[in-house]
């Protein structure tokens, strides 16, 4: 996928301005927002384990060699295969691989968040497969051409007026003439293309939300059972997964899931949580033939190194997209890959680059919601600011941004000097601001009179009026 | 290509752990002895009822729910629910032995097997049912075919008092004390199902089945 | 209260009172607002001059080195006290949470933030958490809401503190606005980098605000408080924008934030 990051600034403009993603964005946003909070306070335990989840995964992380090591074992163990990408262009060669190994002519997907950032679909697509997504959201954005601007609901920029006309457009040749405006028509005209294709897939490609390192299984976590007709009906089941979801035993990832839906969609636990271990038994009646599970690293061994290693500790739950008001003001496309949001604005850098996402950390106001919520207290705005750190190391920061500071910080190092300077220039603002009280333009602070009025100071500085009135004894 | 991926990522790992090599011997026996633990973290607080607790959470995620005092009355409820449903009593039933004691009435239609595109309705057993969440966990075999939990339009799963129990990890317990491994597929299935992908509104029946029937039946 | 550290006068705490550039240069009756209150609520009040910023703009900037110095400086200047009191969450998280960070390498300087550290405060938080400060002296007839600024909230988790004081002015009637907790949009030079996505920040602040049906929002931090009145300002509304010290210390016969001499 394209990475247009760089373009956030004009990208948010414009959604700012988009009406439809606006009322969208508008009709989602409170509903994650409350149906996580009454979701965790039915949970007494929330707290407890949070810490738990935190701790399990840390001590994954520290030993990660081992437990991908034993998983891998016991995948091949029960019957499948392991394969190691470093990199999307190899993970992308490995699944278009074992399609071309069994002669598949069609895929059907599960919604993968790592499918999208190795791109498999247009890998699939050039080496001739038809590629269906099955997740509805992912089905609409498919159909649209367009990203998912959501991890967990990857089409939640879109209204049902627009899922109407895109269902129009492309409907009619299965005979779909009729209009379908109401939601249960639009879900039940989705099922009934989609049965055809899950049904005559020759391969299911899933993701995972977990691996265990223990049994060799694979974890998805589903409400549509869209996932389960893909890993079930074709002959053949690939897992697109990075290294740092695997976790020790069937009881960690247990904790782990009493966080994920109820941090997601404010569920206990989602309809569908489906463990894969290996291909059909031999007296299995259904289920694929072969299983196989391409592990993805992607930079994701250079972040366990450094600063951002709790990163990995992320879930993909989507609830700092969701409580963020950046993310619920620009909807995720503005972000320009993959991953929005504060965890993508964390991720997406350290993946494409500093130099062609530097926008994304600087894009948020610190205000430390998503961190609240995080169900794997992962501290997201330390690291936005630890990657402004890089940013002005690498000297990425703007120019202007940097004289700027450079002024600043000059006089902030300088009382003796400071105070003087900032005396003058409050007294000469409180002049010129005193009758209306605020300025509706400013020449050096356009960035803030563009939108809403400076209010002018009071007219000295405190310290000033701090010594005329003889150190606060004539209060 | 692919081994070499494998011995860079791996090695890549243990040089961000500050490792050079694999671990110390007793560091992996730590390691080992923590796997066979099994140790189970902090579990929400489940009622001692627990055929009630399953019933209420099985509703609050929109399944319907049944009680009849013993296996006998099941054919009944069965019959009651799909024609209060408006169905044809049809139905592909899994070839699970359990099931096999039971009296079906001669005018239901029943196939054992896995299912396909034409089924409308599908009876299974469960290996095991969750108080905790009211979940039902179905375990595919020989007797259990994965396809009869998702492709019909309505699941009606056949749930025994006894084999209902407290937490998620009383699964794997029982896995591991019955089973020999994982079978291919373990599901954990919570209400019908649904999607919200569409303004945020949950409408049931996206791609499974639109409808989950649980049956309990209350016999010691 | 902690006994450990010299005392003034009469065994009354020593406060340095950290103004905060904002503070300083746009209102300076928060200030003396904050005095007022910190006087009354057992403290003797000192203001260092040697004091400008507390280097968070830098410090939200990458620029390490900077703050770093900066932090050396109010370091040097506030050490010497009992507290360190500012009427700004985000200022006094600044002292009490990051300072600490910025001095992994230097041994005796982390140990010299982390003594700052544990003595820093928000104001309104001393007073109150502290001071065991339950009630103020003032009145205020009018109706108000509450904005809770981010770092005052999250990182020192004020929230009840304000609400208790302003229950005890007279008159005064707390109407909360929805999403209270809720970031407005300013985030420091975020506000100037991003205007478009600030402004529709602060014009949800704005409605919820409306909302609420209150004629004043209060607010613990001022860089909020100029945004939120600049942006109330430039849709030409008429509630008022005050810093929550202000009112708490009876002192809101100053004009209002961003309020003109022109009669409404
Ligand atoms: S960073 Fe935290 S809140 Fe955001 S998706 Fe990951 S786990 Fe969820």
């Amino acid at each position: 996928m394209r990475v247009t990051s760089q373009a956030f600034r004009t990208r948010a403009a414009v959604a700012l301005k988009n009406v439809e993603l606006q009322r969208a964005m508008a009709k989602a946003k409170g509903g994650f927002v409350d149906k996580r909070r009454v979701a965790i306070e039915a949970l007494p335990e929330f707290e407890q384990l949070r810490s738990v989840a935190r701790e399990i995964k840390e001590h994954t992380l520290s030993h990660l060699d081992y437990y991908l090591e034993r998983f891998e074992s016991q995948v091949i163990a029960s019957g499948g295969h392991v394969h190691w990408a470093r990199t999307p262009a190899e993970a992308c060669e490995i699944v278009v691989g074992i399609c071309g190994g069994v002669g598949a002519r069609s895929v059907t997907k599960g919604k993968s968040m790592v499918g999208e950032e190795i791109a498999i679909n247009p890998a699939l697509e050039n080496a001739g497969l038809e590629v269906i997504e099955t997740d509805l959201g992912e089905y609409i954005i498919q159909l649209a051409k367009e990203p998912p601007s959501h991890i967990i609901a990857p089409a939640v920029h879109k209204t049902r007026d627009q899922v109407t006309d895109l269902f129009q457009e492309h409907h009619s040749r299965y005979g779909y003439n009729q209009r379908v405006t109401e939601i249960p028509d639009i879900v039940n005209e989705a099922r009934q293309v989609l049965r055809d294709a899950f049904l005559s897939a020759d391969v299911g490609i899933t993701g995972a939300n977990f691996l265990v390192a223990e049994t060799g299984s694979t974890i998805i976590v589903t409400n549509e059972g869209n996932g389960d007709l893909t890993n079930t009906l074709p002959a053949v089941h690939i897992v697109t997964a990075s290294i740092e979801k695997v976790v020790p035993t069937l009881e960690d990832a247990t904790a782990i899931l009493r966080l994920l839906a109820r941090s997601a969609t404010g569920q206990e636990m989602s309809s569908y949580t489906t463990f894969s271990t290996g291909p059909r038994r031999s007296t299995d009646l259904d289920g694929p033939k072969e299983f196989h599970v391409v592990l993805v690293d992607n930079g994701r061994s250079q972040m366990l190194g450094n600063e951002f290693h709790e990163m990995l500790r992320c879930i993909r739950c989507g609830a700092c997209l969701n409580h963020c008001p950046v993310y619920g003001a620009v909807g995720g496309h503005a972000y320009g890959w993959v991953y929005p949001g504060p965890m993508g604005s964390v991720l997406t850098p350290l993946m494409v680059g500093l130099e062609k996402a530097n926008h994304l950390p600087n894009a948020c106001t610190l205000n430390g919601r998503c961190e609240q919520v995080c169900p794997m207290s992962i501290p997201l705005p330390k690291m936005l600011r630890q990657l402004r750190v890089r940013e002005f190391e690498q000297r990425l920061t703007p120019a202007r941004m940097r004289w700027g500071l450079s002024i600043w910080t000059y006089l902030a190092r300088r009382p003796h000097l400071y105070q003087p300077v900032m005396s003058i220039l409050v007294r000469l603002l409180e002049i010129l601001g005193r009758k209306r009280g605020r300025f509706r333009y400013l020449p050096f602070a356009h960035g803030w009179t563009k939108v809403r009025d400076m209010p002018a100071p009071q007219g000295q500085t405190f310290q000033r009026a701090w010594r005329q009135s003889g150190d606060g004894s004539r209060l | 290509m692919n081994n070499n991926a494998r011995e860079q990522i791996l090695s890549d790992i243990r040089r961000a752990l500050n490792r050079t090599t694999s671990l110390h011997k007793s560091v992996s026996a730590a390691l080992m002895a923590r796997l066979a633990g099994h140790s189970v973290h902090v579990q929400p607080v489940v009622e001692t009822d627990l055929v009630n607790r399953f019933i209420a959470k099985s509703k609050a995620v929109a399944s319907t729910v049944v009680t009849v005092p013993s296996l006998m009355q099941v054919p009944e409820a069965v019959t009651q629910y799909l024609t209060t449903s408006s169905q044809k009593l049809e139905v592909v039933m899994a070839p699970d032995p359990l099931l096999d004691d039971i009296d079906w009435p001669t005018s239901m239609k029943i196939e054992r097997r896995q299912a396909g595109r034409q089924d409308v309705v599908s009876i299974t057993g469960v290996f095991a049912a969750i108080a905790e969440t009211g979940t039902l966990v179905l375990l595919s075999g020989a007797h259990s075919p994965t396809t009869l939990n998702f492709l019909p339009d309505i699941h009606i799963a056949i749930v025994r008092r006894q084999q209902i129990i407290t937490h998620i990890e009383d699964v794997w317990r029982q896995i591991r004390s019955e089973l020999e491994g994982m079978p291919r597929t373990v599901n954990l299935i919570t209400g019908p199902s649904r999607t919200a992908d569409i303004e945020q509104t949950i409408q049931l029946g996206a791609h499974g089945p639109r409808s989950q029937h649980v049956i309990v039946v209350d016999a010691e | 209260m902690a006994k450990s550290y010299k005392h003034g006068d009469a065994g009354r705490p020593r406060v340095g009172l950290f103004v905060t550039c904002l503070v300083d240069l746009f209102r300076p009756s928060v200030g003396f607002a904050a005095v007022k209150l910190l006087r009354a609520a057992g403290c003797d009040v000192e203001i260092p001059r040697a004091q400008t910023c507390c280097g968070q703009p830098a410090y939200n900037s990458g620029d390490v080195k900077d703050t770093r110095e900066i932090a050396k400086q109010v370091i040097d200047a506030f050490e010497e006290f009992d507290y360190v009191v500012a009427p700004s969450g985000s200022c006094a998280g600044m002292l009490k949470l990051h300072y600490p960070t910025l001095f992994v390498s230097d041994v005796v300087w982390q140990q010299r933030a982390r003594a700052l550290a544990v003595r820093c405060h928000e104001l309104v938080s001393f007073i109150t958490d502290v001071c065991g400060m339950d009630s103020v002296d003032a009145s205020f007839d009018q109706s108000v809401t509450y904005h809770d600024s981010c770092s005052g909230l999250r990182e020192l988790a004020i929230h009840a503190q304000p609400r208790r004081l302003l229950a005890s002015v007279r008159d005064l009637r707390l109407s909360e606005m929805c999403d209270a907790d809720v970031c407005c949009g300013f985030g420091g030079t975020f506000c100037i980098k991003y205007p478009e996505i600030s402004a529709r920040m602060v014009s949800d602040k704005m409605a919820n605000t409306e909302a609420s049906g209150a004629n004043n929002v209060l607010g613990g931090d001022l860089g909020c408080l100029l945004n939120i009145a600049g942006a109330l300002k430039r849709h030409g509304s008429k509630i008022k924008v005050y810093h929550v010290a202000e009112i708490l210390a009876d002192m809101a016969d100053v004009r209002a934030i961003a309020e003109g001499e022109e009669p409404k």
